[in-house]
């Protein structure tokens, strides 16, 4: 038999200018299976919690429900005192009579009739309350990050900084992303290379950075605080702890003519290469389908030349697995591409814009490799076609951006500046060249942002044009861009020398791959969820993953920069303990009625719903049925409102105690 | 200053709401010392996904004259998506419930946010007038009053519904 003890809250006068807190008490105490009843003034106060704790010694006290404020507001004091007097802070609840009651009606008749419904109602709850343990999970103090991008050098930077051991894993041959291929930075100008390489440096030479490049994520299993993570190396044909870096081996290779990515294929490669000179790491990889040792079995003029006998065509890739707690996503974007259209692509394609035919039609990252002073030409605005140098050229934003009848409706919140950027890098090297940009409309928030973009108009002589291009066609050695001016309503025509267009932000190829081996959430377009646009903004809805950069979103370098220091911070804030200590407010599956029809598995935005074997003695598989892990549950409840079998349970808002309240009523 | 409103039926609203917006937005009315009829009863819920129909059934059976649920606005739900849930789950369950004759206006959806304190109270107001104007419930109390089903198949309905099997 329960013994419960009610205690009825003044609060001052709050409560009992409407309720007669003495009525309620003495109604209360009538109840079954209430053992104390009594009222006070303040029960909040250093008195009232030494009153609670007494009377539930001295009363033998097995429930406690307080009738005072919300539970928002005093709930966790009045677990902590009901623990502090040896009971489980879970058999205590609240009836909210302040706000709920004494603060919205004036009669005092109705009011206290309501109170005492209230306070009933939770009596019958409370004592359905369970004993709920404390629910710890163990945390392995070291962060994975993936992508090398900006965002993820920049949280493997604070994360290691704090002194925890970092994972980062880099699809490509070398960490940099695309801020290292930009060649200088709205909204300073200053050099992509000189604010980056430094870090990336720093990367590499971090003792507490373990650095896997040319590697891609295989296996993601565990949840917050103990993930296992199987990555795959891929094998580089070169020895990373041999190769010296001297690069030998690349000025020998016969194959000298490969298109090179990092130069968005207008400079060329050999077939063992770093991607670019500042590479980290510097040791090269072999890219198998354009070597003639792979392709012939002939040559190896990289392994004779090489020193230290690093080079190895045997190397095959490789598993490790590596154990995490915390993992920052860091994938970056991708740029729609305008050579060809992307298999998948929600944009339904630019023919009318050359796309791809036109070789002086060029987009944003290529112009950027031909104003980098370490991009092949040398900094030189060249022509791909014939090396002559524009003396106009046609800027188009919004390719495929904000554009819903084409594909896509969001805004890629760079191309504005970034062009307003290349209009002036532009006049910087052809001093007597014109440049036109087609916009649709200048989008420029953020510090220094507008002036910047004022400044290609007013300094640099930028002539922007309001309106979009409806055709532009070869003639000749020209480009012809024909196009409408709706601020004048007339139409236009220039003849260009180059085009460039600004595509769309894309999340990385594979972006819905990774996701789903993460367990995270990702919108139509493949980029990937924060748990709340506002609150938890560089949090995964799945517990212990967070975001960095432009996996997330469209984002220009400050905000990337800022998001990947929050999520370290949160990494951090996580790291901080040895022990996650959670509300045991958790789904239970009932395993004996579960008929693993995993409807429960379905409605679960956190993935918390495993499917788990149940075998008998010989091991033979007797069912497979769901199972809730508790460190990953939010306690949403949505599993049991959903079972049809009626066999998950959310603590704390059982069926039984839910039932009861409305008996109650 | 206590004054009392004299009506000859006062009904009876439970409100099933979610923790972390509803309930908040129900706490600020009370921190903004709104007022309302004093008909409605709150239970807390961690999430409108959470709530099971059958709560609704069983609070109408348990002499509620209306009920009302409310959580997160589309979009703003705590956890993630609960009340999308809970929202396909109420759909169909208005079906149903029209179905067997309960009159809808008697159960009331809607989204309150931890900001609304005002809607709250209008919400709340407006269902407990309307249920007044109703009358009280009375089939689910009849029902509940019954015998257990004798399990004789009865009514013309279920005969040719039973015999098209
Ligand atoms: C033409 C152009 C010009 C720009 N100019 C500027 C500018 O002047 N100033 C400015 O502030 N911003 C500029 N930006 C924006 C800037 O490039 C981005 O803000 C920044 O690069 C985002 O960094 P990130 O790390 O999120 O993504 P990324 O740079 O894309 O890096 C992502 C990294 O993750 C790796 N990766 C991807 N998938 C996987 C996987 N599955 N496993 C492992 N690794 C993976 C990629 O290889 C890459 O290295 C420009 C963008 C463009 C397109
Ligand atoms: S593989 Fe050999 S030759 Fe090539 S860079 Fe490394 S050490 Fe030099
Ligand atoms: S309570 Fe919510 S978070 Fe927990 S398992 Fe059920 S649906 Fe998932």
């Amino acid at each position: 038999m329960s013994r419960i003890g009610v205690f009825i809250c003044h609060c001052g006068e709050n409560i009992s200018r409407t309720v007669d807190v003495e009525r309620v008490a003495a109604e209360i105490g009538k109840h079954p299976g209430v053992a104390f009843s009594t009222d006070y003034k303040y029960m909040c106060s250093d008195p009232g919690q030494t009153l609670l704790k007494k009377a539930i010694q001295e009363q033998k006290l097995t429930h406690v429900v307080v009738a005072a404020c919300s539970p928002r507001m005093h709930e966790k004091t009045f677990r902590k005192a009901v623990e502090a007097a040896g009971l489980n802070p879970f058999l205590c609840e609240m009836a909210n009579i302040r706000e709920h009651c004494s603060w919205v009606h004036e009669n005092m008749e109705e009011a206290t009739v309501k109170a005492i419904d209230i306070v009933g109602m939770m009596v019958e709850r409370v004592k359905k309350n369970r004993v709920l343990p404390t629910i710890t999970v163990p945390v392995t103090k070291r962060a994975l990050v993936i992508g090398g991008g900006i965002a993820g050098i920049q949280a493997a930077l604070d994360i290691a900084d704090c002194g925890h051991e970092v994972i980062l894993v880099e699809r490509e041959p070398s960490i940099g992303g695309h801020m290292a291929q930009l060649s200088e930075t709205f909204p300073t100008l200053d050099c992509s290379q000189c604010i980056m390489t430094p870090k990336m440096v720093d990367v590499a030479n971090h003792p507490k950075i373990k650095l896997y490049t040319h590697s891609e994520i295989e296996l993601v299993e565990g949840y917050i605080g103990n993930f296992q993570v199987t990555i795959k190396k891929k094998a580089r044909s070169v020895d990373e702890d041999k190769c010296t870096g001297c690069g030998v081996c690349m000025t020998k290779c016969p194959q000298k003519k490969i298109p090179n990515k990092f130069d968005q294929n207008i400079g060329m490669r050999t077939a063992i290469y770093v991607p670019f000179p500042q590479a980290v790491p510097n040791t090269p990889v072999i890219d198998r389908d354009n070597c003639t040792w792979f392709k012939t079995g002939k040559c190896s003029v990289c392994q004779k030349v090489c020193g230290p006998g690093a080079v190895d065509f045997e190397q095959q890739d490789c598993l490790v697995v590596e154990a995490v707690g915390a993992i920052v996503v860091a994938t970056g974007f991708d740029l729609y591409s305008i050579a060809e259209k992307p298999k998948g692509s929600p944009i339904k394609g630019y023919g009318e814009f050359g796309h791809g035919k036109i070789p002086d039609v060029i987009d944003g990252m290529t112009f950027e490799r031909l104003a980098s002073a370490s991009g092949p030409t040398g900094g030189k605005i060249l022509r791909p076609s014939d090396g002559k140098e524009p003396k106009q050229i046609v800027f188009i934003q919004c390719i495929g951006s904000r554009a819903r009848e084409k594909g896509i409706s969001y805004c890629s919140k760079v191309c504005c500046m970034y062009t307003a950027k290349h209009t002036m890098l532009y006049h910087h090297k052809v001093h007597d060249g014109q440049a036109y940009v087609f916009f649709m409309d200048a989008r420029t928030p953020g510090k220094s942002y507008d002036e910047f973009w004022r400044r290609s108009i007013e300094e640099e002589e930028a002539v922007y044009i309001r309106g979009m291009v409806s055709r532009l066609y070869q003639k000749g050695d020209k480009i012809v861009v024909m196009g409408s001016d709706i601020a004048v309503g007339v139409q236009v025509e220039i003849e260009a020398d180059m085009v460039v267009l600004a595509t769309a932000i894309q999340p990385q190829k594979g972006a819905d791959t990774l996701a789903q081996k993460l367990g995270i959430s990702y919108d139509k377009y493949h980029f990937y969820s924060e748990a709340h646009a506002k609150l938890r903004p560089v949090e995964c809805a799945t517990a212990g993953i967070y975001l960095a950069g432009a996996c997330q979103g469209p984002k220009d370098i400050p905000e990337t920069v800022s998001q990947a220091s929050a999520a370290a911070a949160k990494v951090m804030t996580l790291f901080s303990r040895d022990k996650l200590e959670r509300e045991p407010i958790v789904a239970r599956v009932r395993e004996a009625g579960c008929v693993g029809c995993f409807a429960c598995k379905k409605v679960c935005a956190y993935g918390a719903v495993e499917e788990k074997e149940i075998r008998d003695r010989q091991g033979n598989l007797i069912k497979v049925v769901a199972y809730v892990n508790p460190g990953v549950c939010a306690g949403c409840g949505t599993c049991q409102a959903t079972c049809p079998s009626k066999c998950v349970e959310l603590d704390g808002y059982t069926d039984e105690q839910i039932i009861a309240m409305i008996e109650a009523l | 200053m206590n004054h009392t409103t004299q009506h000859s039926f006062e009904p009876k609203i439970i409100a099933f709401v979610c923790t972390w917006c509803t309930y908040a937005g129900a706490d600020l009315a009370g921190t903004s010392r709104m007022q309302y009829p004093a008909n409605v009863r709150v239970l807390k819920f961690p999430c409108t996904g959470r709530i099971d129909p059958v709560f609704i059934l069983k609070a109408f059976q348990q002499g509620a004259d209306g009920v009302l649920v409310s959580g997160c606005h589309p979009g703003d739900c705590h956890y993630i998506a609960g009340n999308f849930h809970a929202r396909r789950r109420f759909a169909a369950f208005r079906k149903l419930l029209e179905f067997i004759g309960v009159d809808l206006n008697r159960l009331q959806f809607s989204w309150v946010s931890a900001a609304e304190g005002g809607k709250w109270v209008e919400v709340v107001t407006d269902l407990t007038e309307k249920v007044r104007a109703m009358g009280p419930m009375v089939e689910f109390k009849e029902l509940a009053l019954e015998e257990q089903w004798s399990g004789v198949i009865d009514t013309p309905e279920l005969k040719e519904a039973y015999n098209a099997i």
